[in-house]
């Protein structure tokens, strides 16, 4: 190299010359996300709700909790929203300990705050650990028929017309009524929940990935990669997913919603989480025999449920506008 | 002899019609030599060098003839595999376009270190400071700080380099170069030109460079092929080529070079296009844009005709008059 930056003069230094501003794609991003005030807000949101949840279980949980969801006062029942304990009938422990109901008490006095807590936690799993399930699923998926789709199995069918296939047929079960007749099916665990949960929505990640995949294995660097003698299995999953993340991280935020959404459901069915652990569609469920009595059963939990989902679709909505390259020249 | 490619034949197939794309050429590439394949787009340049490679998908492709030879073993009698260890270690291939070649989330160091540890089981340390040594080798300044560079921020020519540092990684006996410098600004290819030069002294490799462009031909080469329609037209030195072209598309590809000394006059161009693979002309596949084209040109797909030392085109016609003269 030094003999040719003699012969040819060092006027041209390559890479000392032309230095372009360092930004990270990350730093783009956000400045450009930060500009989305309702993304933002559901980014507030989401940041708080997961430190809730995250103190809520510690707070929530053991044999003698800060904040105990299960303990009954029985002569405390329905009280409403930041009422006063009374304190002559209740024993020192029995105390709630902000020294008032926030949420108010429900018909077996228990402390709806409590509760919410606990349920804040088992919302926030449910949906985290559903869609990792569906997000490996659809990215194996997706990728081996975006990657090997002309690949023939039996020479019947190509590998990607199976996996379409497959896309389909579960995108044909109205999935809500799948998952009831397997929840019910199954003991009732909060796992068991997850899984199928996590089971029977993958198809939208593995749609986004095989389709991503169909444009980016024609791309030069795949073919560069295979030049260089990378394996196929490396090249999918090192060089190509993380190529293909951005949608699937969107629909990944909004399938939150969706996985906090069915949970509830399910609990307000009662094919949920069995009591005495606290969610906010059990919360919910039970409240609706009080809707007149207690209506803070019903609106305290229905309304957590509404703010976290809008919050997650919103910062889903607002990441894909970050993301999505034609979208971007507008802002 | 490093590559021998017999007879080789590289067949598309789409909507029940059958694209030649390569349509039987043979050549060789010695240890430390540089071949160039010139030739027009679509005249099968590229495929020609991807089935080295085995890197033809298949279907829609298919490979119905021909041997490749490296280093005595037929590459095309190689399974997966074992291609996979010859890919990069001993062959490898630089792309047209460096704007596509790097991969976007990965910085340029991550990268060339994946092609050392693909083939050579070396620790971290090592690969990096070999990583250093490749971008400091390939001419990108402050390397340490480059390679935590993404692709892009880098220019067309440094990623270009990045490219090559990534194809030199294990010391390949052959590179292969599709068109390097045919997406950079006339500038940088001059200086990628040298640096091919360069590294071709450095480490004795052999280059087998593919372009559209004669004046990198005439400044590189030590043996040129032109191509045309899936076949080779003519074969032969820079000196024979460019001073003694026999094959009438040589001549017209010269003929359409830009020069100072018909200043102000327009362009020639060679009339007509190129054939559909699909749909080649009978006979010798350039006879309808031919200006001496003769009736059995029509007829008979023409010989390779010998112009004496290793200068070889296939056409009869022209060979006929010379050897009248």
């Amino acid at each position: 190299m030094m003999g040719m930056d003699e012969k040819r003069g060092s006027a041209f230094p390559e890479g000392g010359v032309l230095e372009t501003p360092k930004k990270t794609l990350f730093q783009e991003n956000w400045s450009l996300f930060r500009k989305n005030r309702l993304a933002m807000a559901g980014l507030v949101i989401f940041v708080a709700f997961f430190i809730i949840a995250l103190t809520g279980l510690f707070l929530t949980y053991g044999r003698n909790p800060y904040f105990n969801p299960a303990l009954v006062r029985l002569q405390e029942k329905l009280r409403p929203p930041l009422s006063k304990p009374n304190l002559e009938t209740l024993k020192p422990e029995e105390v709630p300990r902000l020294g008032i109901y926030l949420f108010g008490t429900d018909d077996l006095g228990r402390d709806v705050f409590s509760r919410m807590l606990q349920g804040s936690w088992v919302s926030l799993t449910v949906g985290f650990v559903a869609v990792s399930i569906a997000v490996v699923i659809g990215i194996f998926l997706g990728g081996i028929a975006g990657y090997y789709g002309h690949w023939r199995v039996l020479g019947l069918f190509s590998v990607d017309v199976l996996i379409t296939g497959l896309i389909d047929i579960m995108l044909c079960f109205p999935s809500f009524f799948l998952i009831l007749t397997v929840v019910a099916l199954l003991p009732a665990s909060i796992y068991n929940i997850m899984i199928v949960i996590g089971l029977t929505s993958w198809m939208g990640a593995a749609r986004f990935v095989r389709a991503e995949f169909l444009s980016l294995r024609e791309l030069d660097f795949v073919t560069a990669a295979k030049a260089l003698g990378v394996s196929d299995w490396r090249i999918i999953f090192r060089h190509m997913v993380p190529n293909a993340m951005a949608p699937v991280l969107v629909s990944a935020t909004i399938g939150i919603a969706t996985a906090i959404l069915t949970e509830a459901g399910l609990s307000f069915l009662g094919f949920g989480v069995p009591p005495p652990d606290a969610t906010w569609g059990n919360i919910l469920s039970n409240g609706k025999n009080f809707l007149f009595d207690a209506p803070w059963l019903t609106f305290i939990p229905g309304f957590a449920v509404l703010i976290v989902v809008l919050a997650f679709n919103l910062f889903g909505e607002g990441l894909r506008d970050v993301l999505n390259p034609k979208l971007k020249e507008r802002h | 002899m490093l590559l021998s490619v017999e007879n080789l034949k590289v067949f598309f197939h789409s909507d029940g019609a059958v694209s030649r794309a390569v349509d039987g050429v043979s050549y060789e590439i010695r240890k430390g030599e540089t071949v160039c394949l010139v030739g027009e787009s679509g005249c099968g340049k590229t495929v020609s060098v991807l089935a080295i490679l085995g890197l033809i998908p298949q279907p829609p492709g298919e490979i119905p003839g021909g041997k490749i030879f490296f280093k005595g073993k037929n590459l095309l009698d190689l399974d997966e595999e074992e291609l996979q260890k010859i890919r990069g270690k001993e062959i490898s291939m630089i792309f047209q376009e460096p704007m596509t070649s790097l991969n976007p989330v990965f910085t340029i160091g991550d990268q060339i270190e994946e092609a050392i540890t693909t083939h050579d089981t070396v620790e971290g340390a090592e690969a990096h400071r070999r990583t250093i040594e490749l971008l400091a080798d390939v001419g990108i300044a402050s390397p340490e700080e480059r390679m935590k560079d993404y692709p892009h921020n880098l220019s067309g020519g440094q990623r270009q380099r990045v490219m090559i540092a990534m194809a030199l990684a294990c010391k390949p006996d052959l590179v292969i170069a599709d068109e390097p410098t045919t997406a950079l600004d006339v500038t940088i290819q001059d200086q990628i030109l040298h640096l091919f030069r360069e590294l071709k002294e450095k480490r004795h490799m052999a280059l087998l460079y593919i372009t559209h462009n004669l004046g990198v031909v005439a400044e590189i080469a030590d043996r040129i092929h032109v191509m045309y329609a899936g076949i080779f037209a003519e074969v032969g030195t820079v000196d024979q080529i460019f001073r003694n072209p026999c094959h009438p598309y040589t001549m017209g590809l010269l003929a359409s070079l830009p020069s100072r000394a018909r200043k102000g006059e327009g362009l020639y161009s060679i009339p007509g296009a190129v054939p559909d693979p699909a749909f080649k002309p009978q006979g010798c596949p350039f006879n309808p844009r031919c200006p001496y084209v003769q009736e059995s040109c029509r007829r008979d797909f023409p010989e390779m005709c010998d112009f004496g030392d290793h200068h070889a085109a296939r056409c009869p016609v022209i060979h006929k008059q010379r050897k009248a003269r």
